[in-house]
This record gives structure tokens, C-alpha cells and sequence, in this order.
């Protein structure tokens, strides 16, 4: 029996990017005791990615908005595979959560009248993402942290959680080790909340960090949560392409919110040769008016480049299949072209783009305020995730929550841009508060030792095997695989083919193995991360399989087109008691009456 | 491009040392690149932090042939690469294992300081208005990634190890930002003047030098900082002043 420390908390957190960071506040303010775990130091976490802002229908910019145009362009993007219940919320509260955030210390850019200024992104009626230049998720991350370290919080830094340990069918702890030393600990919890972001490493391009292993996905599952709309990943249009190392990392949609424009090879604007119907009557004429509308002219609809971000993904994915790609295999995105149109291109381009400056700059030697940069698509985001109820967060397992990326529910099909970093805001303050009154209500649950010491024999068991396989080996064939099979354009063969690969990339992880102790050893954590990628790539890939459609983020050449027999239901796993994946279908429950209606006064 | 050879401090305590590793590299590598490679062919065990990828996050921080830089952001085509490419973990913090050290003593000076304190909502609509060019210049701090590269770099903390009385050019910079947030009422200039230890800071700029987000630690942070400690401690017509009249 390995030896382990254990500590207690009423609410323990797992993540800590700006959905933890905000239920671990939102817990504590309700003076229950409040554990935070993250995978990497404090501020770290993925969320400092973010770029363009998060999206809250303040009207400070254009007083059109409200919270019901939020609510449509938020069910729109999803294709209305969305809980409606959790999009009305979001799109009501996000404004106060935004709000909140600048009485924590947030300084985002101004209005002319010293108001939060909002600019557009692709797939919202209005300018309305609250942003920091294009570094809005550093500025989250860091409000959240400067104010939560003084709220009473226990902080667990770079700790991982390998499994969650259950009495009754109810949550009662979490088991991880600390990656410094590799010392076991035992986390007794009343309510868990689940925080750990998406699941972007399972593929080989991919604008997420090494933290994007699933394992919340995974920890859910194995105790027996539902997974959902776990086929529904998305690719952000714009990644760096060249060099080759720095494939995938995002190129802020912000960048075309300014008014960049996407050129195939022969310079041809080609977006405004393929306008969806859904948004025809919001979508600019021509270059003219796309850029009136960037600029702010209220009489004009947003170029084609906004359209939502499955759309033009696909779209570029066309233009380089087509052979009308750039030379790296990705298509151009100019914003210096601007300088047409304003004396001071430079220097604009510079305030408002500042990190996109320095990181073509810097990692490609591209200046973008004179040359275009080369972008392609790269995995960004799982709309999938741990099914909960829409109002407490609350999984299908009792006391076990989930926030944020890791939650499904929001963004249904497709996810629209800054409606991430509002999310984790609502979301996580809804968990945070919903996890505490449950475990106000519960007496303290019972740690079964059995499950400790398996969990710890598991946790140990790639040391067994110090000849064993290399895991980064099995990790980069998997994301190969799931890139390859299971990525942007999907069939029915490639996807089953991926699932019979998946079945003998779990024989070769189960065979990985590492010398060394158990001290900051990666190759120890790499074994780790592993049965989590391959649990949320099975997912993925058995749902995709089963939806012959195409819709938001799943494209099928097989099924190009969207299909009646597919709008009302969402897929959704779980965990056989053999250990198998069980697929159901799930309706989706008739929207309320109002709600139907502000659709319908919104299309 | 070929092979390279990267000598990588590697190991724990007193068994830590150099060890050469060759790889192969090619366009547009970064030094996290090779290190990850290196993790994949040869060293599996091999300690590193990193998050991003992008220069966004500050977890890569490590000193490459001599200077305090993030690894994801140095390109090979930028070193010598005839030589060995020599990585080490940052000096002034306590070593954990290979690149990997203890920052904590950060994140413990950071919580010591007094934490932001608005004064009451003043616009009708029960929030704040605030002028884009009073938050310029605290947007500018704000950039900060906590790499904490810049206190690696600094003498008073990697030669002087005054980290007990030295809050360190990171937590100047943090400390400036408060201090000149438009909404903030606290007063940490006397925090700062005795356990910031900000006396001990005599305005080398390497600091500056070394941040990866160009924040201009010294001129905009630092002196700023040093000019309102004197204004407020040691001028006697402000400190007479002040006998009737609140600092904000
Ligand atoms: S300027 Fe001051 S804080 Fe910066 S490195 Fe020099 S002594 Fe340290
Ligand atoms: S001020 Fe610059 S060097 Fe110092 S921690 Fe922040 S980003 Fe790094
Ligand atoms: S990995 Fe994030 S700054 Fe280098």
C-alpha cells in the first residue's frame, strides 16, 4: 500500500483556469472551505490563451444589443443542439459577471465615454466582446487570480488528479499525486467541481496546451457521469501554419474583427463565394460594406471572414484541397492591407493586435502590418463534455459539477467566439455557488480504501515496466490518428478505422513504461495523460460515427448536409459495467414558449 | 538544418550536471522545440515546464547559453548553433529537478501585498468610467506573463538572495499597477518602501532588459514607485501636507 497525505474541503475545485478560479471565489464566498487543484502553477492555465474577449450584450457600443440577441446568435452558432436553458442564462448574466470582473481590477479598453468597449466577433449580430487588445484571457486569468488568492482559498499547484473516488454512486474525493515530488494525495470533498478545460492534445494540430488532456472528460466518465456532443470539436479557422513548429497556435479571430481578409493564392477574397443561407441576410454584399461594418457603421452586415468559425474553417479547407492554397498549405489572412483605408494602418494594427504583432514577429518574422500571414485551421475547442443540469452545473453523478470547457451544454454544435471566456464566468460562478449549497447539505461521505490503493497501484504501474513503450510514442501516433481520421473532414470508413486503432493504441499504452522516480519525471505524467486521451478520442469518434450528418463543428463528406432525422437529439455516452462505451441518443426538451419566440424575432 | 547539440543542466541536488544531447533540428525550431524532442527520443524523464507554446503563459523561463529567456520564444536560427546550445534552470530560485525550480517565494510575495481596493461606483449605472489614457499606462504592467525572468536576472536577488526583504522588479511592476489603477484607493507605497525592499533597487534596468513583454520595468514601474516613496516619506512639505489632507 502506497503511502498517501489526505486533506478536506467542503468544495474542492479541479482546474484552475478562469471557470475554477471563479467557483473556488464563488464557494468560498459562501465560507465553506474551498481546495483549488491545478495541473500547472497558478495563472498558467489555458485560459491565458484567449485572446478576442468575451462576449456580454452590454450595449455599450451598439445599444441594439440585449440579452435575447445574445441568446439567438448563441443558439444559431450552435445550430440549436444547445440547452437553452444554460444559453438564456449565459446570455442574461454574462453582463454582470463582466462587470464583476472590473471591480476585481480588470482594465479593459474604453468607449470614447470611459465605458467597457466592445468590439465584433464572427457570429454576433453586435459589437460585443469586452477585450483587453488580444489578450482579454490573461487579463481573466489574472484578475481572477489576484483576487482569489485573498479569499481564503487552498491552492494545490501542479497536482493531478488521476481518478475520483466514489461512495454509493456519489462523489466523495479525488486521488492525485503532486508533480514535484510524486507523493499520492487523497482530496476528501463533499462536492467536486470539474474545471479542467478541453481535450485539444488528442490531436496533432491543436491551438491548446499539454493540459488539454481530457482528464476531466475522463474522470467524469470513469465515475460514471454521461459524456455529450462529444462529435462537436472545433477548429478555428485561422492557426499559424509555418514553421512547422509553431503549427496550430491561434491567430486571433480579432485580426479579421478588424477588418483582415482571407485570400486564396490567387488573391481572391473567397469567402464571399460561400454565404450560408442562416446568415444571408446578415452578411455583407461586398468589401465595401464589410468594411463599414468593421468600422463601426451600425446600416452595415459583417463581411463574410465573421462568419461562424466551422463555416470558415471549411471553407479554407476547400481553397487548399482545391489547390488555391499558400505555399505552407494553409491560405493568406491580410490586415495590413487596412492602410488603404487609414493613414495610421501601422500603428493601429499594433495597439489593437499587439500579441499577433510580436508572435508573427517573433516565431515566423512575418510583419503583419506589411504582409500577410499564412493560416490554416487548428483543433481549439470541444463543445462536448460532461453533461449537467443547466441551472447548478450538477453532472449525473451526485456532487460532481462541471464548468466551462469541460461542460457540455452551451455552445451546442459550434461555439461562438468570446462566448468561451463568458462561460467560464457564469458557469463557473453557478458551479462554484451550486457545489457549496450541496455540500452544505451533505455529511461527509466515506473514502473506500480499496479505490485508494488501486488508483495508487495504477498511478505506479508504468515504473513496473521500465523497458516498456516510450509513451510519447503512443501520444503522437494517437493525435496523428485522431488528426488524420477523426479531424476537420470527416467518413464513415476513416472514423471506423480510427476506432479499431484506438482499440490497439489502449493495448500499447497499457504497455508504456518509465525508468527513473517519481520526481518532476514527464515521461511518469505523459503515461498518465494517456488513458485520458483515449478515452475522450473514443468518445469522439463513436459519436461522430453515429451522427450522419453534417452540423457546427462536424463536417461528414459522407453526410455534407444537415438532416431532420439529427436536429433534435444530442448524443450522449456513458460508461458500460463491462467497461465498454455506450452510445444513446438524447431529445433535446422543446424550447420554451418565449424563448421560441425571440428566436423566431431574431432570425 | 542538421544536428545540434543542446547541454542541458539535468538531475537533482548534488548529482545535477551537464549532459549533452544531440537532435536534429530544422526552420523556425524554438529551444522548447528541441527540448521536446529531446523528451521524445532520449530523455523521457526529462523535467520541464511549459504551457502555451506562444510566449503567453511565462512557464518556460530558463537561461539559454548565459541569458534569462522563455524557450518558446528563442529560435534556433537566432543561436549559435556550431556550439552547444547551453539550457539552464533560472538561478535565483531554489532547483527542483533538470529545468525545473521552486518559484513559490513568488506567489507568497505576491499575496503578501495589499490587494486592490476600489473606491465606490460613481457612473449612474452603478459602475465606473475610466478614460483610455488613464489605463494605458497600467494596461502596460498588465501585459506581464509572471515568468518571472526578470527576477532571475536581478543582482539583489540571484547574487544578494535578499528574497526575505525584496519583493523583486515582478512585484514592483504589480505594486506600480495597483498603485496606478484609476479606480484604486489602498496605499502600499510604505509596504513597499520596508518589506519591498524597493530601497535596495538601484536602477541597473536589467530587468527591463530581460522581459519578453517589454514591459519598461524601471523607467515606468520602478522609478515612478521610488519618486512617490520620497514624495510621501522624506519631502517635508508633502509629509506637512499630508497631516491634513488624505494621499487619494
Ligand atoms: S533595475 Fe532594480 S529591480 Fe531591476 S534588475 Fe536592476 S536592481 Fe533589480
Ligand atoms: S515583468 Fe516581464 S520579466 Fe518580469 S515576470 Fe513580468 S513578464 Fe516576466
Ligand atoms: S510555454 Fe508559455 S511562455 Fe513559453
Amino acid at each position: 500500500m502506497s503511502d498517501y497525505q489526505t486533506v478536506e474541503h467542503d468544495v474542492l475545485v479541479i482546474g484552475a483556469g478562469g471557470a475554477g478560479l471563479r467557483a473556488a471565489i464563488e464557494a468560498a464566498a459562501s465560507k465553506v472551505s474551498v481546495g483549488l487543484v491545478c495541473k500547472s502553477l497558478l495563472g498558467k492555465a489555458h485560459t491565458v490563451m484567449a485572446e478576442g474577449g468575451m462576449a456580454a450584450a452590454m450595449a455599450n457600443v451598439d445599444d441594439r444589443d440585449n440579452w435575447k440577441v445574445h441568446f439567438s446568435d448563441t443558439m444559431r452558432g450552435g445550430q440549436y443542439l444547445n440547452n437553452w436553458v444554460m444559453a438564456e442564462l449565459h446570455a442574461k448574466e454574462a453582463p454582470d459577471r463582466v462587470r464583476e470582473l472590473e471591480a476585481w481590477g480588470a482594465l479593459f479598453d474604453r468607449t470614447r465615454d470611459g465605458r467597457i468597449l466592445q468590439r465584433n466577433f464572427g457570429g454576433h449580430r453586435y459589437p460585443r466582446l469586452a477585450h483587453v487588445g488580444d489578450r482579454t484571457g490573461l487579463e481573466m486569468i489574472r484578475t481572477l487570480q489576484d483576487h482569489g488568492i485573498h479569499q481564503g482559498i487552498e491552492v494545490y499547484m501542479e497536482q493531478t488528479v488521476t481518478t475520483l473516488l466514489t461512495d454509493g454512486g456519489r462523489v466523495v474525493g479525488a486521488f492525485g499525486y503532486d508533480r514535484e515530488r510524486g507523493r499520492f494525495k487523497v482530496f476528501k470533498a463533499k462536492a467536486i467541481v470539474l474545471a479542467t478545460g478541453g481535450v485539444g492534445r488528442a490531436f496533432k494540430i491543436s491551438s491548446n496546451s499539454w493540459e488539454y488532456t481530457g482528464d476531466g472528460h475522463a474522470l467524469a466518465y470513469n465515475a460514471g457521469a454521461d459524456l455529450m456532443d462529444m462529435e462537436f470539436v472545433q477548429f478555428h479557422p485561422t492557426g499559424m501554419v509555418w514553421p512547422p513548429s509553431v503549427r496550430g497556435i491561434l491567430v486571433t479571430e480579432g485580426v479579421r474583427g478588424e477588418g483582415g481578409r482571407l485570400l486564396n493564392n490567387k488573391g481572391e477574397r473567397f469567402m464571399f463565394n460561400d454565404i450560408p443561407d442562416l446568415y444571408k441576410n446578415q452578411t455583407a454584399k461586398d468589401a465595401e460594406e464589410g468594411w463599414r461594418y468593421v468600422t463601426g457603421d451600425k446600416s452595415a452586415n459583417r463581411p463574410p471572414e465573421l462568419l461562424t468559425r466551422d463555416h470558415v474553417a471549411r471553407c479554407i479547407n476547400r481553397e487548399v484541397k482545391a489547390g488555391r492554397g499558400s505555399p505552407h498549405g494553409g491560405v493568406y489572412l491580410d490586415i495590413a492591407w487596412i492602410k488603404e483605408k487609414i493613414p495610421s494602418a501601422q500603428d493601429h494594427i499594433k495597439k489593437k493586435l499587439p500579441s499577433m504583432y510580436h508572435q508573427f514577429k517573433e516565431l515566423a518574422g512575418v510583419d503583419i502590418t506589411t504582409t500577410t500571414m499564412e493560416v490554416g485551421p487548428t483543433t481549439h475547442y470541444v463543445m462536448g463534455g460532461v453533461r449537467v443540469d443547466g441551472v447548478t452545473q450538477m453532472s449525473t453523478v451526485p456532487g460532481l459539477f462541471a464548468a466551462g470547457e469541460v461542460a457540455a451544454g452551451l455552445h451546442g454544435a459550434n461555439r461562438l467566439g468570446g462566448n468561451s471566456l463568458s462561460d467560464l464566468l457564469v458557469f463557473g460562478k453557478r458551479a462554484g455557488e451550486h457545489a457549496a449549497n450541496w455540500a452544505r447539505q451533505q455529511g461527509a461521505g466515506r473514502i473506500d480504501e480499496a479505490q485508494v490503493s488501486q488508483a495508487a497501484k495504477q498511478a505506479l504501474e508504468p515504473f513496473d515496466r521500465p523497458n516498456g513503450e516510450n509513451p510519447y510514442n503512443v501520444q503522437h501516433s494517437l493525435q496523428d490518428m485522431m488528426q488524420d481520421k477523426v479531424g476537420i473532414v470527416r467518413t464513415e470508413a476513416d472514423m471506423a478505422a480510427a476506432i479499431e486503432g484506438l482499440g490497439a493504441l489502449k493495448k500499447r499504452a497499457s504497455g508504456v513504461g518509465i525508468a527513473g522516480n517519481r520526481e518532476y519525471n514527464s515521461g511518469w505524467h505523459t503515461c498518465l495523460d494517456l488513458p485520458n486521451l483515449l478515452c475522450v478520442s473514443e468518445a469522439v469518434a463513436r459519436c461522430a460515427l453515429d451522427r450522419r450528418e453534417s452540423r457546427g463543428g462536424h463536417f461528414r463528406e459522407d453526410y455534407p448536409e444537415k438532416s431532420k432525422e439529427f436536429a433534435n437529439h444530442n448524443t450522449v455516452v456513458r460508461k458500460n459495467a463491462d467497461g465498454s462505451m455506450q452510445l444513446r441518443r438524447e431529445a433535446i426538451p422543446a424550447m420554451r414558449e418565449d424563448l421560441k419566440q425571440v428566436v423566431e424575432e431574431n432570425k | 538544418m542538421g544536428k545540434a547539440t543542446f547541454r542541458i543542466w539535468t538531475g537533482q541536488a548534488e548529482q545535477a550536471g551537464f549532459k549533452d544531447y544531440a537532435t536534429d533540428v530544422g526552420e523556425g525550431m524554438v529551444v522548447l522545440d528541441a527540448v521536446h524532442q529531446i523528451q521524445a527520443e532520449t530523455a523521457p524523464t526529462l523535467a520541464c515546464r511549459w504551457n502555451c507554446k506562444a510566449g503567453k503563459c511565462g512557464s518556460c523561463s530558463a537561461e539559454i547559453n548565459g541569458k534569462p529567456r522563455l524557450m518558446c520564444m528563442t529560435r534556433l536560427d537566432q543561436l549559435d548553433l556550431s556550439m552547444p546550445v547551453v539550457i539552464e534552470p533560472m538561478k535565483s530560485f531554489p532547483h527542483i529537478k533538470d529545468l525545473v525550480t521552486d518559484v513559490s517565494w513568488n506567489f507568497r510575495v505576491k499575496k503578501s501585498i495589499k490587494k486592490f481596493k476600489p473606491r465606490a461606483p460613481d457612473a449612474p449605472d452603478g459602475t465606473w468610467r475610466m478614460q483610455q489614457a488613464d489605463v494605458d499606462r497600467v494596461q502596460e504592467f498588465r501585459k506581464c506573463i509572471e515568468c518571472f525572468l526578470c527576477q532571475d536576472v536581478c543582482h539583489v536577488l540571484r547574487d544578494h538572495h535578499k528574497h526575505p526583504e525584496f519583493a523583486g522588479p515582478r512585484h514592483f511592476v504589480y505594486t506600480a499597477a495597483l498603485e496606478m489603477h484609476p479606480l484604486d484607493t489602498e496605499d502600499r507605497l510604505g509596504q513597499m518602501k520596508d518589506e519591498g525592499g524597493l530601497g535596495y533597487c538601484n536602477i541597473t534596468k536589467c530587468c527591463t532588459k530581460v522581459c519578453p513583454e517589454h514591459i519598461t520595468i524601471t523607467d515606468n514601474a520602478i522609478i515612478p514607485l521610488k519618486e512617490r516613496v520620497v514624495d510621501e516619506y522624506y519631502d517635508p512639505i508633502t509629509r506637512l501636507f499630508k497631516m491634513f489632507k488624505p494621499r487619494k
